[in-house]
């Protein structure tokens, strides 16, 4: 009795995994052979045409704004914020109220952030749907995984560097500049990198403030829309699913760059600690 | 002389030492401060656009919460419905997605060889990476067609086909905290329950897991809180019907659905409406957060 009830849950478990493993191949095999048709030189790098036909060129460009808008703002922050948890704070109950508050934005779905982002950046600062408004939408949404992971990568640098440098006569500062950062780098790059991943899958909030307009952008204060909304909106409105699955192509294939070079970076980080 | 200036110059470049100590400190503490400013933001603008219409207008919230009308030309608000379809999404989601992905953890964790883990573990963390969009996409081209044909139906967007999405989306989320939650239960437990005569199987279900209880639930609110806030894939093969959902064919409309597809063209108390929308919505969350915080509270017990 016992032996049958071991085998069946043996048998549950290899199924489980099974289906998880039969997903993942079903949907990026479905992504690729659907998409493939349409990956070209000239789909990337060509201008869009309503039409059909056209490229994805101000997608990726459009994309690109979104991402390094929000990092140039967020990754200071974070990092700074980061420092004055682990580094200056008195434990206390200010530092609980902002690690709460931290924890508490990490939980809030994009749609939320996306409303947020319409009523605040777009209408009440009068930004308009535009690249800018998305990007700082995106700022705070990426803002928690920056401090979180630069929080880690400050803890595990060893007590002993940092009371070896202030024993030199260094200063706090000259500390955190020369000392600290420096062997924290690792983790907090590829909390940076995590971020990336992020943005770019990111796109609820994104179609709440950027809107969706099919071109270059001018400048910064004008509509746009970024590689996961032209996805989404080539399958709604005219059902063109071999499009929004070359779209993919191009998506996963920077998803995978991204997640090999987090792996790396923290692998180089683990080599580098185990010294 | 000299001495005198030196250490009058020592005096002034450690003023200024100080000074810019000073400063970064406080620069620091406003960076720190930008996130709890951030969500104070956040809830006042979604909270001030929302409750504005029951406070000032004059609409009921009861008729707002249990309303089964949503037609705003008319001026009628209920998204009793959409509240319907959310969480019955969420639950279906959760039947499906939670053993699958609990049975996949524990697979990775205590059976499969190290070899084994190396390559699907990581595979399955880049599922988790990939844009929820294309899930929809995915959804909207495999199976909506799948279930159009099995059951017959007029319109294969439905309750199912937006459980099915979010049960493969909260997959990855499920596997990968709960195999991290299982594979730090100490090796002692298992040994010892091995060394009592314990099957392998036996060992891992009323001993492994029991002791990862806290992480595992961890990583079922996690899975959670992605799905009901979904919203693109969900839109794409949901159907968007406003009717309460009597069968899991029925095309529904959730919650993230109808604030994204009616937000581009909304003005006025329609749009409020949305935000009011976004409030429910917000609570729902609210109260995973309350919970994922009592369970982390009580894993550090």
């Amino acid at each position: 009795m016992r032996q049958l009830k071991d085998s069946v849950l043996r048998g549950l478990l290899w199924l489980s995994v099974f289906l998880s493993v039969a997903v993942l191949v079903m949907i990026v095999g479905f992504i690729f052979i659907k998409g493939m048709n349409l990956i070209s030189f000239e789909f990337i790098f060509g201008d869009y045409s309503p039409t059909g036909g056209g490229g994805i060129w101000p997608m990726i460009v459009t994309t690109i704004y979104t991402i390094v808008i929000s990092l140039v703002i967020a990754t200071p922050i974070g990092i700074l914020a980061a420092l004055y948890l682990q580094e200056y704070a008195k434990q206390g109950r200010l530092v609980k109220v902002i690690r709460f508050a931290t924890e508490s934005l990490t939980g809030i779905p994009s749609i939320i952030y996306g409303l947020f982002g319409a009523v605040f950046f777009v209408t009440t600062l009068k930004m308009g749907m535009s690249i800018i408004a998305a990007s700082l939408t995106l700022t705070i949404i990426v803002l928690p995984v920056i401090i979180r992971t630069t929080e880690e990568a400050l803890k595990t640098v060893p007590q002993s560097y940092r009371e070896g440098s202030l024993a030199l006569g260094t200063t706090k500062l000259q500390t955190l500049y020369k000392v600290i950062l420096p062997s924290a780098m690792p983790g907090i790059l590829s909390g940076i990198i995590l971020s990336i991943g992020r943005i770019v899958g990111e796109s609820a909030a994104i179609f709440l403030t950027a809107g969706t307009v099919a071109a270059l952008p001018e400048s910064l204060f004008s509509s746009a829309r970024t590689l996961t909304v032209h996805s989404y909106l080539v399958t709604q409105e005219s059902g063109d699913i071999e499009l929004a699955a070359a779209v993919g192509i191009v998506l996963i294939v920077i998803i995978l760059g991204i997640n090999i070079s987090a792996t790396l970076i923290s692998k180089k980080l683990n080599k580098a600690t185990n010294k | 002389m000299s001495i005198q200036t030196n250490s009058v110059e020592i005096g002034k470049s450690n003023k200024r030492k100080y000074l810019l100590e000073k400063i970064s400190s406080k620069l620091f503490l406003i960076c720190a401060l930008l996130s709890v400013i951030s969500l104070l933001l956040i809830i006042g603008f979604v909270f001030y656009k929302g409750s504005h219409p029951f406070i000032v207008e004059g609409y009921s919230f009861i008729d707002f919460i249990f309303g089964t009308d949503w037609v705003p030309s008319e001026d009628k608000f209920g998204i009793f419905p959409m509240i319907v379809a959310s969480i019955l999404a969420t639950i279906g989601a959760l039947i499906i997605g939670v053993p699958v992905g609990l049975f996949t953890a524990i697979f990775l964790a205590e059976i499969a060889s190290k070899r084994l883990a190396k390559i699907i573990s990581p595979a399955i963390q880049l599922l988790a990476g990939i844009p929820s969009v294309l899930y929809g996409v995915f959804g909207l081209a495999i199976i909506v067609p799948f279930l159009q044909n099995t059951f017959g139906l007029v319109k294969g967007q439905s309750l199912l086909a937006v459980i099915l999405v979010l049960a493969i989306m909260m997959l990855p989320t499920i596997v990968t905290v709960a195999e991290t939650a299982i594979r730090a239960v100490p090796n002692t437990y298992r040994e010892g329950s091995l060394a009592l005569g314990v099957s392998q199987i036996g060992t891992i279900f009323k001993v492994v897991v029991p002791a990862a209880k806290s992480g595992i639930m961890t990583a079922i609110v996690l899975g959670l809180g992605r799905a009901i806030g979904e919203t693109m894939a969900v839109i794409l093969v949901a159907g968007n019907s406003l009717i309460v959902p009597t069968s899991l064919t029925d095309s529904v409309r959730p919650l993230t659905t109808n604030i994204a597809l009616e937000m581009g063209y909304a003005a006025g108390t329609h749009q409020e409406m949305l935000f009011a929308t976004g409030i429910v919505l917000f609570s729902f969350i609210l109260i995973l957060n309350f919970v994922l915080a009592k369970i982390s509270a009580k894993g550090g017990n």
